[in-house]
């Protein structure tokens, strides 16, 4: 009996390994997906009735658009963040530390980039799922979609990517599930409020508006809003996906090194 | 300590002064063994004795303090990259992943192991034949008995035919009858020529399969070698089992220390060691037995293996 796998490559970071990870996710989605697309729906009809018919009927435009277009917007950033960053969070850590799957997988030679990167752009396209389905509900209660709607899975999976890397970073931190209190408080929290998702951030105290502008979700609501819509300008649309871009470096960066350190004794 | 060298040649692991500590404790203390390719190396020691930081070692999931790790010729942690596609492991703790199937457990781990398309169906076809599962393929491995789990872990470990199987305690927890099945699978990934490196604390699991075996206490190997030689070596070719009542006991052991032998206790009753130089003294009577490797666990590291 011979190894039957081919040479290795010297580098830490295969394609066909962070392949290898998609496999596993999409092999479980096909079980799931039901579950996941009835979840994508109930959140935002609730939203689009609470807040869309609700605050809609005291605030009739937020920088030029009707409050329930930018409502809309706002929703399918708050499911994309939700969608990404607790699967981040929550089965990275319940893989780590209570089916014990990462020592698993580490045992075959795949890095822990390979890893995190695979089970963070796995999270960013079911989160495109997301985003679609809530554009779907959008249309149905009315709102206009323009021709760059076609981009907002991509913007789903660009941010989502990030936003699950980072729920990985936190997930290697905490010693038990009581942790999670912490991050959703400390860390979803404001980042689900302070992000020109359901009101903008000009309203807001100037140091809670610049932490806004810092925030990876501010920028995918501004991208999601001028590809529906259309987009204020070149600059100010390659300044949000460089920003966005750097914050997924930095998030998948954080998350190797903490799930390395988290893993290897 | 080394390992033996003749009859094996180039060794699969090699583990040189290996120290690896967390905090305050040493779990891995100056430890060294040679495995040669195509044994059968038992480490058998009590559980906290080191054996699993070892294997995590192996894997490049515990980096050491000090000291030099090899697997195949590839030195660690650097290269355990290369060393873990030439290895597989079956870790002591069941991480199946239970939202998949048995048949899909082993194509994700095809796949981690960066088998060509052409050959996945095949090596997932031969895990289920060796997990003596394939009409269960389709089942959720959460539905699966503790014994299919265990035998499905070891499949999943040889999916890609590697060249060294690191065992971690294979059949800690399982019934007896359970038991007598997976040291049947493992004879025959024996059989094929696979160097298997298991652990275990389980005296009669480590005799009856492995043809070496190093003996871990606190981190180091007190004794290693074939276990027929570390019998003769350390206990001699016959043991008198003899029981009694506590003071009985107590005038035994020092009426045989008083002969030169040496005795340990085990329960109720006392054994004596090297017991065919015994001359028909009155104290010694008792049953004659063969001595086994625990006689030499015993001896060698003063504690008893439970």
């Amino acid at each position: 009996m011979t190894t039957m796998t081919p040479p290795i490559s010297q580098r830490r970071f295969e394609p066909a390994v962070v392949g290898a990870i998609l496999y596993r996710e999409w092999r479980v989605f096909r079980r799931v997906w039901f579950s996941t697309a009835m979840g994508s729906i109930a959140e935002p009809v609730w939203f689009f009735i609470g807040f869309g018919f609700g605050f809609g009927a005291l605030i009739s435009e937020v920088a030029g658009l009707s409050y329930f277009e930018f409502m809309a917007t706002g929703t399918i950033a708050i499911g994309i963040l939700f969608s990404a960053l607790f699967p981040g969070l929550i089965n990275s850590y319940a893989r780590r530390t209570e089916r014990h799957l990462y020592d698993g997988i580490l045992g075959a030679p795949v890095s822990v980039a390979e890893l995190v990167a695979g089970e963070s752009l796995w999270n960013g396209l079911r989160v495109s799922v997301v985003a679609v389905v809530t554009l779907g509900v959008a249309f149905a209660f009315g709102v206009d979609l323009g021709p760059g709607t076609v981009l907002v899975p991509l913007i789903a999976v660009f941010a989502g990517f990030g936003l699950s890397a980072t729920g990985a970073a936190f997930a290697a931190k905490l010693r038990s599930w009581h942790g999670i209190d912490i991050v959703i408080g400390g860390i979803i929290a404001p980042m689900f409020v302070v992000a020109g998702t359901f009101f903008p951030l000009d309203g807001l105290p100037a140091w809670a508006a610049q932490l806004g502008r810092i925030n990876p979700l501010f920028h995918t609501v501004e991208l999601l809003r001028g590809a529906v819509f259309g987009f204020p300008g070149l600059t100010t649309t390659l300044t949000h996906v460089g920003a966005l871009a750097v914050f997924n470096l930095l998030a998948w960066f954080a998350a190797v090194r903490l799930v390395r350190r988290a893993l290897v004794d | 300590m080394r390992a033996m060298s003749a009859p094996f040649c180039t060794p699969a692991v090699v583990l040189e002064g290996v120290v690896k500590r967390f905090g305050a404790i040493t779990a891995v203390d100056h430890l060294g063994l040679t495995v040669p390719q195509g044994s059968c190396f038992g480490l058998l020691g009590p559980n906290g004795a080191g054996k699993s930081t070892t294997m995590r070692l192996l894997t490049g999931q515990a980096e050491a303090d000090a000291g030099r790790v090899e697997v195949l010729g590839h030195a660690l942690p650097g290269q355990s990259r290369q060393a873990r596609a030439v290895s597989g492991v079956v870790p002591q703790q069941d991480n199946l992943d239970d939202e998949l199937t048995v048949a899909e457990n082993l194509a994700v781990y095809a796949r981690l192991q960066r088998l060509p398309r052409a050959q996945r169906a095949a090596a997932v076809q031969r895990g289920l034949e060796l997990a003596d599962l394939a009409e269960r393929a389709d089942t959720r491995t959460a539905e699966l008995s503790g014994g299919m789990r265990r035998r499905l872990l070891i499949a999943r470990g040889l999916v890609h035919r590697p060249q060294l199987v690191l065992l971690d305690e294979p059949t800690v927890g399982l019934d007896p009858q359970i038991r007598q099945q997976l040291w049947a699978t493992i004879a025959q990934i024996r059989a094929s020529g696979v160097t298997v490196l298991m652990s275990t604390h389980y005296i009669e699991e480590a005799e009856r399969l492995c043809d070496l075996v190093a003996i871990v206490h606190a981190g180091r190997v007190v004794a290693a070698g074939p276990p027929r030689e570390l019998i003769d070596r350390w206990v001699g070719a016959q043991v008198l089992e003899v029981a009694g009542d506590p003071g009985e006991l107590a005038h035994i052991e020092h009426d045989a220390r008083g002969a030169g032998l040496r005795t340990r206790r085990s329960g109720t009753t006392i054994a004596v060691l090297d017991a065919e130089q015994l001359d028909g003294q009155a104290w010694a009577r008792g049953e004659p037995r063969e001595p086994t490797l625990e006689d030499v666990f015993v001896v060698v590291t003063g504690e008893q293996l439970t």
